[in-house]
């Protein structure tokens, strides 16, 4: 019988009707008083030396309020990165200047040059064709291994190349790694590209900076997932202003993604720059300039080895990684190819040597960074890819092939320094089988066939390392910043609660899930708790939403903090029912001497609180409020394994997926609805990838794919309906709530059984293709059919 | 281009005069002048479908209509299907059956699907899919978006043949 309310219930979403009726309030809608706007000046080639930049004309433009350029930023910090990687020599990574606003060069498309602040929006585009930018065009370094080879000209000269970092995981283990390829009984190797993306929220980034000259305070509100984060980093390393006198407030957020995690040069500079005029100053990016200026996505080529004894059993798995890093280091760009990637190369198999090499380029291209998946979904890509591959190598049936392979038993310790505290890789294999009726695919297949299609079934599984992430493993790691999150419950006098949490939601459901928790753990109605989020003066602290982290950590520190609630609510009970502490029951929000029928309701106690003319004061505070920080002891590990069915029409190439199934393994489930949709968004953006999605440049570093003309989002018609199943659940074993987190999974999860569909339909057909890259669109297909 | 010019729109069923720039885009007026802020910019290059409005009983992207073109037209945009007091069918539907994440191009895709179900009152999986392809969402993978439609669509008929 499902729950109508708490934990594990449906409720249905309390932000919904805000959105339904128009009334959501994002960043764009923001206009406050006197607000002046700014345009970006960007440059149009992707390298560059700047000669000069003459303001005068624009200056003396209708409504111009002032013209900012790299020169006025001269001795304010760069934009700080967040991760430092050490290479495998034990050096620190390469970490070049990121100005604000161009100095000297020019290094991307989009690089930002020159900020006009006018009246209006409209005035400060016509001033910015004013400007007279005179740009001495440099050879651009765009192919990841050309920028490695000898004589390339180089993105950031102060540098000497373009490698950021050459990295080794577990560097130890190479040795034995290679001693294992070559002694093996059979290896498959596979190169391929993992293509660039963007991640493209709906709403493109907005920024408005305010300053109050009366209190010297700094005001931003703008599009992040993690306004905390946005304040520490630009406070503190870029604009040197005090936490105290900066808020950053980040109202109703468009969606995310990954892509409004970072610190960006346009949020500094309306901060700066409002300070500057004493003026509200405010940027709303247009679509175009949100694909030259968001940070990019993937962009991996990887080479993948995969070793099997006589019986099958996989013996070690080598890899080498080119991973773009673009121009400038965005805020966790470094950790992305690396200790989120690296970290996962076992997947779901007890493989036990591994060894990763990953290469990090600087190009003249936007900077990279993580979206949706983030590292994961790179793993998962080749490791799927090439199990699949080595299943047609050697005739054997691929889920046969993973079964045989599969961690059995836990806590399982990888041999890449992770341990997954629990899983059930069988039991979502075996529910995969059932839900995407695999026994039933011959006979589908036979009906395409009687069609003239092509049809095809591809299996994987994947393994994601979530709820980011214990504070001191990952400061051994680089991070520059803990990773733990926070929350205040603050209970009312009359038993209503508020509970200020770190975590942002940007279309998670939080202010839905997050109170079915606390209504769970006190006993009393959702209604009766609301959720405040996104605005730093409301909030202690918290590191926000990205890595599928929100529930995991920031609701394990809800929790916490709700504990600290029911001590002292129980303690005041004590009091007023004149029993013993430890004789006090809470249930259905009803506090009662246990064995007793003496009970007070929880309002009697809030009040109390608030009221306390009878109350232990010698030994309790007034007040009913307590915060809690958690950091948590290990990564979540959810699971799963997807079935895609796609058919391909022989004559023109064109892949349709007809089928596609997920059985997911998430732990515990606060909100069954909340959680399906995140699925369903996921496998939409990773059959997107494999399909559709793909972000190019030509060999001078223009961005071809700028406009949803060229760069080809997902339809409602390019999506097939999803059959999604996530009754296997191995809860947790860290976490107060055993929960793992949903929200990267189908992004991780679907692009290789979409590509092994495809390979599968081929070689049904005699078409000797044992891979294609991603996006598999009808002109690769149809080539690699007719090679 | 700084001339500006009086127009006069109905906008949700009131009569309103504003005074634009010619090259004003619609979406500028509604969001900006008005204050009616459900339409959202996703893409300006009419691709994404954010800013649907109902133009004399058309669905139109109002990022690429001049506010000038829309003189004396008749605009239904988000606001005027249903407020927080009285939703429409679709934005009961949405809420019930979870067809909405971030909710940025939610106004968009309801006053677009009210204009699908005016088109074809009893739509299939695939007309749904083909008759909202041009509204882009990222966050639902569509699948409870079809599935909202669907039910709205049951819905508005059971009442139609209710009241006859």
């Amino acid at each position: 019988m499902p729950k109508d309310s708490g934990i594990g219930a449906s409720s249905k979403r309390r932000e919904d009707v805000r959105f339904l009726t128009g009334q959501g309030q994002y960043t764009d809608d923001i206009n406050i008083h006197g607000q002046t706007y700014v345009h970006f000046v960007r440059s149009d080639v992707a390298h560059g030396k700047i000669n000069s930049i003459d303001t005068s004309a624009a200056e003396a433009m209708p409504g111009v309020v002032r013209i900012f350029t790299g020169a006025d930023f001269e001795g304010i910090g760069g934009l700080p990165c967040g991760w430092q990687v050490t290479d495998r020599h034990g050096e620190a990574m390469k970490e070049p200047a990121h100005p604000v606003l161009a100095q000297g060069k020019v290094r991307h498309v989009g690089d930002p040059i020159a900020a006009v602040i006018a009246e209006s929006l409209e005035q400060a585009r016509d001033a910015g064709e004013a400007l007279n930018i005179d740009i001495e065009e440099l050879p651009a370094v765009v192919d990841m291994k050309a920028a490695l080879s000898e004589g390339s000209a180089t993105v950031h000269d102060d540098l000497g190349d373009n490698l950021c970092y050459d990295w080794g995981f577990v560097e130890e283990n190479k040795g034995a790694v290679d001693e294992a390829i070559k002694n093996a009984a059979h290896v498959t190797t596979l190169e391929l590209v993992n293509n660039r993306l963007v991640a493209n929220p709906m709403e493109p980034r907005v920024a408005v900076g305010d300053y109050n000259r009366a209190n010297d305070e700094s005001t931003l509100y703008t599009t992040s997932q993690n306004p905390h984060v946005i304040r520490l980093l630009m406070g503190a390393f870029v604009l040197g202003i005090p936490e105290h006198k900066l808020r950053v407030v980040a109202p109703d957020v468009g969606g995310g993604f990954g892509t409004k995690i970072f610190h960006y040069a346009e949020e500094a500079f309306c901060t700066f720059a409002a300070r500057q005029i004493n003026r509200p100053v405010k940027w709303t990016a247009s679509r175009s300039e949100a694909f030259i200026s968001d940070a990019h996505g993937r962009d991996h080529v990887t080479k993948i080895e995969l070793a099997l004894d006589a019986d099958n059993n996989f013996t070690a798995v080598r890899t080498e990684t080119l991973a773009n890093m673009g121009a400038y280091l965005s805020t966790f760009a470094p950790s992305v190819p690396t200790w989120l990637h690296g970290t996962l190369m076992a997947g779901n198999y007890k493989t036990p040597l591994i060894y990763v090499n990953v290469k990090a380029v600087f190009t003249n291209t936007v900077p990279v960074d993580a979206y949706r998946g983030a590292g994961r979904p790179e793993a998962t890509y080749q490791l799927e890819r090439v199990i699949d591959k080595a299943a047609r190598e050697l005739g054997v049936d691929p889920i046969a092939l993973r079964r045989q392979n599969f961690i059995t038993e836990f806590p399982y310790a990888t041999p890449v320094a992770v341990e997954y505290d629990t899983g059930n890789y069988v039991a979502t294999m075996d529910k995969l089988e059932e839900i995407a009726d695999i026994s039933g695919f011959e006979a589908r297949r036979k009906a395409s066939e009687a069609n003239g299609k092509l049809r095809g079934l591809g299996v994987n599984c994947y393994i994601e390392a979530c709820g980011i992430a214990p504070s001191n493993l990952v400061g051994q790691l680089g991070a520059r910043a803990g990773l733990y999150d926070a929350a205040t419950v603050r209970v009312n006098a009359t038993g209503s609660i508020s509970v200020m949490v770190g975590a942002h939601s940007h279309g998670q459901g939080h202010e839905t899930a997050f109170p079915q928790v606390v209504a769970e753990m006190l006993g009393i109605d959702e209604s009766m708790i609301e959720i405040v989020h996104g605005d730093s003066s409301k909030i202690p602290f918290g590191m926000g939403t990205y890595g599928s982290r929100s529930i995991a950590v920031c609701g394990s520190a809800m929790v916490r903090a709700t504990e600290k609630i029911i001590n002292k609510a129980k303690k005041i009970a004590s009091h007023l029912l004149e029993a013993s502490e430890a004789d006090i029951e809470l249930k259905d929000g009803q506090f009662t001497v246990a064995g007793t029928d003496k009970s007070c309701a929880w309002g009697d106690v809030t009040l109390a609180a608030y009221v306390p003319h009878n109350y232990p004061l010698d030994n309790i505070e007034p007040g009913l409020e307590e915060t809690a920080f958690y950091d948590p002891s290990n990564f979540t590990y959810p699971s799963g394994a997807y079935a895609c069915e796609v058919e391909v029409d022989p004559d023109t190439g064109k892949v349709t997926v007809e089928r596609f199934s997920a059985a997911d393994d998430f732990g515990n489930i606060i909100n069954p609805m909340i959680v399906t949709g995140q699925v369903h968004g996921g496998l939409a953006q990773g059959i997107g990838q494999a399909l559709m999605e793909n972000c190019a440049y030509d060999e001078n570093g223009q961005l071809l794919s700028a406009s949803y003309m060229d760069y080809a989002m997902p339809r409602a018609s390019d999506v097939p309906f999803y059959a999604v199943d996530h009754s296997c659940q191995t809860p947790c074993t860290h976490n107060p709530l055993g929960v793992k987190g949903c929200g990267e999974a189908g992004a991780i999860g679907s692009p290789p059984s979409v590509v092994n569909a495809v390979v599968d339909a081929l070689q049904s057909a005699g078409h000797n293709v044992t891979h294609i890259d991603m996006p598999v669109s009808p002109s690769r297909v149809w080539a690699a059919m007719n090679s | 281009m700084t001339q500006k010019n009086q127009y006069k729109l109905n906008v949700n069923g009131q009569t309103v005069e504003v005074t634009a720039e010619p090259r004003e885009l619609l979406i500028y007026t509604l969001r900006e002048q008005l204050n009616i802020t459900g339409p959202h910019i996703g893409c300006e290059t009419s691709h994404c479908g954010a800013c649907t409005v109902t133009i004399d009983g058309k669905s139109v992207k109002s990022c690429t209509m001049f506010v000038a073109q829309a003189e004396g037209k008749e605009i239904t945009t988000i606001e005027g299907l249903g407020g927080p007091d009285a939703l429409h069918p679709l934005q009961e539907a949405f809420k019930e059956h979870h067809g909405l994440q971030c909710g940025y191009c939610t106004p968009g895709m309801i006053t677009r699907a009210s204009k699908l179900l005016e088109e074809i009152p009893n739509p299939t999986e695939e007309e749904i899919r083909f008759g909202m392809a041009g509204n882009i969402c990222r966050c639902t993978g569509y699948q409870n978006i079809v599935k909202s439609i669907k039910a709205a669509a049951a819905e508005i008929n059971a009442a139609k043949e209710a009241a006859q």
